[in-house]
């Protein structure tokens, strides 16, 4: 989620507080070697062993197959063929996290900026306001979005009402999936891009109105370049995690729209396929981090221009 | 001078099309779906989208259940087994960073940082793999063991920043006046820092009361966490059952961070 963790750190300060040691951070960090690091190695030998001819977990025999499978199947028959099942799935990952990301992109500018010209003690309780949903159970989020779309529920009484008479059906397919998506994460987008606007003088975009630029030409030339930062933050925020999404399409997309997350948690339930899993596992590791350094690059890349 | 430009810039900045209408759009879409929890939980019917009458009876149902008692009991002693350890290791790390090197502190603030980068499903089937490989039993241990593991980068977050933006003038008087380490950092280090420390102690519960995924995985049978059970109850049976739980959990979830917020701005005021 929150990706960057750099704070300003006083190196090799002799009056640093307390003077404490830097032995101190050993203690999180074996913690974390032991149950984070440890975990992802196991993944990463799993992906390269047999699975059991029966029930779940795995056989200490090397097979390197698993990733091949991701891509060709073997008929019964003996023969091979292109799947192109799983290559739809993460296909699917990077198409519904992607929409995710230009949808909030869209609802957070505004409100970011808007938040960002009010008055200052009136935007301390703005902020909070779009943090509040944020702290209650992603379960219970996305159980509140199964109601709203179902037929039954609000939404299908207004569609009605509306006049449309055709089958209202929204809940378990992929829009409900990117609904749910774009739900969850808005937070993420508005609060980066609002940290940046907040830091924004106003006194640019008012040389630009006086130079006779038009509202329009303001923001995209004026506004926008100026917050980048954060929306690089927020596209980083929402488009990373989006990527590994579990619960939206499983509870939203009714299973029908699959995500990476989704086959991993199969393979590693009622299909017991752990070494496949494992492979998936492998590949969305391997996706997050090459996003992850893509988008850091980016960043990188506009901050020594703008400087 | 700077009056001036305020006043002018609110009146241009209000002025950009729509702006204001998606913020409050944006609003309404934030709290549309948890108060029609909210409503739904006080309907009579079975179904929940179809309202007959007032009755809060499903309320009912969540206290007489025994089963979300227990894991109601199981979430809480979880999440405070982690809360604890996790804020430990995190003022440790928080302090420990402080001293090292820009290169060392990269490559610890990534391994303390993973778990906030690295998929949460890809992490929950290594830890579940990583139990049976080891012998670790799933239940209780096991849950504080992951728990922990990703509270800890959320505890440092408000620690950290509290720790460096703290006045190094206390810290020097002290040593002036012949203080050793253990005292410095029991009589000066930790108070100053206790507002971080609330804070991500409150981070870290939070979080941990609202995994699913991890739990999902690693949850033996008698350890099964109230989320876990409330995507059991989704899974299975669908009833206003689920609204009344969640909105008593929306309400718990409010109230803590109303707590928290009315802390920090005290804490900030003081300043």
């Amino acid at each position: 989620m929150t990706l960057d963790l750099s704070l300003p750190t006083a190196h090799d300060d002799s009056e640093a507080p307390g003077k404490t040691s830097k032995w101190l951070a050993v203690a999180p960090m074996a913690f974390l070697s032991m149950t984070v690091a440890i975990p992802l190695i196991i993944i990463f030998v799993y992906s390269f062993l047999a699975r059991p001819e029966l029930g779940a977990g795995v056989v200490w025999k090397f097979d390197p197959t698993h990733y091949v499978k991701i891509f060709i199947q073997d008929r019964l028959d003996g023969t091979r063929s292109f799947d192109t099942r799983y290559l739809k799935v993460i296909w699917n990952s990077f198409y519904y996290s992607g929409i995710t990301t230009v949808a909030t992109l869209v609802l957070a500018i505004p409100i970011a900026m808007w938040i960002a010209t009010r008055d200052p003690r009136r935007r301390v309780l703005l902020v909070f306001l779009v943090t509040l949903p944020f702290w209650t159970s992603i379960l219970i989020r996305t159980y509140a979005i199964t109601q709203l779309l179902d037929e039954k529920g609000v939404l299908g009484k207004i569609v009605s009402f509306l006049g449309y008479k055709g089958h209202f059906q929204i809940l378990y397919t992929p829009t409900a999936t990117v609904l749910g998506l774009i739900y969850t994460f808005l937070p993420f987008m508005i609060l980066p891009i609002y940290a940046s606007a907040e830091r924004f003088d106003f006194r640019y975009a008012e040389a630009g109105y006086d130079l006779g630029a038009r509202k329009m030409t303001v923001l995209f030339r004026i506004v926008l370049p100026q917050i980048s930062p954060g929306i690089m933050a927020g596209v980083a925020l929402v488009f990373i995690p989006g990527l590994g999404s579990f619960l939206q399409p499983d509870m939203l997309g009714g299973g029908k729209t699959n995500m990476i997350a989704n086959v991993v948690a199969n393979n590693y339930g009622q299909a017991r396929n752990w070494p496949f899993g494992s492979a998936l596992s492998v590949l969305l590791c391997v996706i997050t981090l090459v996003a992850t350094l893509l988008l850091s690059v980016a960043a990188r890349k506009r901050k020594a221009k703008r400087v | 001078m700077r009056t001036l430009f305020s006043r002018n810039r609110l009146v241009n900045l209000r002025n950009f099309p729509f702006f204001t209408a998606i913020s409050y759009l944006v609003y309404f879409i934030l709290y549309v779906p948890l108060v029609l929890v909210i409503i739904y939980s006080f309907n009579q019917n079975r179904t929940a989208q179809i309202w007959t009458r007032f009755s809060t009876r499903w309320y009912t149902d969540v206290f007489t259940n025994t089963d979300v008692v227990r894991s109601l009991k199981n979430s809480l002693i979880v999440g405070s087994a982690a809360t604890v350890l996790s804020t430990l290791l995190a003022i440790a790390g928080a302090l420990g960073l402080l001293r090292m090197g820009r290169k060392g502190s990269t490559f610890a603030l990534g391994l303390l940082g993973a778990p906030l980068i690295i998929p949460e499903i890809v992490s929950a089937v290594g830890t579940l793999g990583f139990f049976l490989f080891v012998g670790i039993p799933l239940g209780h241990f096991g849950l504080i063991l992951a728990h922990t593991a990703f509270c800890v980068p959320f505890a440092m977050l408000p620690i950290r920043a509290r720790l460096v933006a703290l006045d190094r003038s206390s810290f020097e008087a002290a040593a002036d006046l012949g203080a050793n380490e253990w005292k410095i950092f029991t009589w000066i280090t930790l108070p100053l820092l206790a507002p971080g420390i609330m804070a991500g102690a409150l981070l870290a519960f939070a979080i941990s009361l609202d995994d699913f995924i991890t739990s999902f995985f690693i949850a033996g049978p008698g350890s099964t966490t109230l989320p876990v059970y409330i995507f059991g109850m989704i899974r299975s049976n669908v009833t206003p059952a689920i609204n009344a739980l969640s909105t008593l959990l929306l309400l718990v979830s409010g109230l803590t961070l109303i707590l928290s917020y009315a802390l920090s701005t005290r804490t900030q005021d003081r300043k």
